[in-house]
């Protein structure tokens, strides 16, 4: 078991991929590490919000993801 | 009080929804159904939508709650595609019966807004053969502020 990390909106594209496996535990240093260059930046971006097994995270600085655990990356939503 | 929210991944016809929808509310008084489809822009050729299923369906159906708690209806339909679509396809639909016309137009209205800006959806278009990215719009704040 691992930690599944889902990347919503243009992050997928940033990342190459809908979606990537990390090791368990994991928090939000330990993911910053694993996410590079302009995908790294972006995950950071005050307006990126981080779901936590399907509730959006206060302060996705908090992040504490356990094996099994599935974090999704939220950019902004688009307009109308 | 009937709430009906789901998302679709195929192309649907709001008419027949519709049809169920109200036939599930004898006696209602009036019902007000909203369909948005995509707009022939320029040369848009495609539209797709992608949502997180833990977050949009979850998302869709506290405003569904939250519009039966606000006005006075005896249901509301909620309909959203995700997935690619071509211009001129439904890609929203939204219906309320109610005892009085007024909240049934206000319930449609107050939800759409928050469809629009407050979603869990992502949108990228295609022109000219190329993929991007709608970003959040200003309107879209403007637009749910009316609401408080």
């Amino acid at each position: 078991m691992a930690v599944r990390v889902v990347f919503l909106g243009k992050l997928a594209d940033l990342a190459n991929a809908a979606e990537l496996e990390l090791e368990a535990p994991l928090d939000w240093a330990g993911l910053l590490d694993h996410l590079h260059g302009a995908l790294g930046e972006a995950v950071a971006a005050e307006k990126v919000k981080l779901a936590l097994n399907g509730a959006v995270l206060a302060d996705k600085t908090q992040l504490s993801a356990a094996d099994g655990d599935e974090i999704a990356l939220l950019p902004p939503v688009s307009g109308g | 009080m009937a709430r009906d929210v789901r998302l679709l991944d195929a192309p649907f016809n709001p008419a027949s929804y519709v049809e169920k929808f109200t036939g599930a509310h004898p006696g209602l008084g009036g019902v007000c159904t909203f369909v948005g489809e995509v707009r022939s822009d320029d040369d848009v050729e495609a539209l797709e939508l992608s949502h997180y299923e833990p977050l949009t369906l979850a998302g869709m159906e506290k405003l569904a709650d939250a519009a039966l708690q606000r006005f006075d209806l005896m249901g509301i339909l909620i309909l959203h595609r995700v997935g690619a679509m071509a211009p001129g396809e439904p890609i929203v639909c939204v219906s309320a019966c109610a005892r009085h016309r007024r909240d049934a137009i206000q319930a449609v209205d107050f939800a759409m807004d928050h469809l629009k800006s407050d979603a869990w959806f992502w949108k990228r278009e295609k022109r000219g053969g190329t993929w991007s990215w709608i970003e959040p719009r200003d309107q879209d704040h403007a637009d749910l502020a009316r609401w408080g």
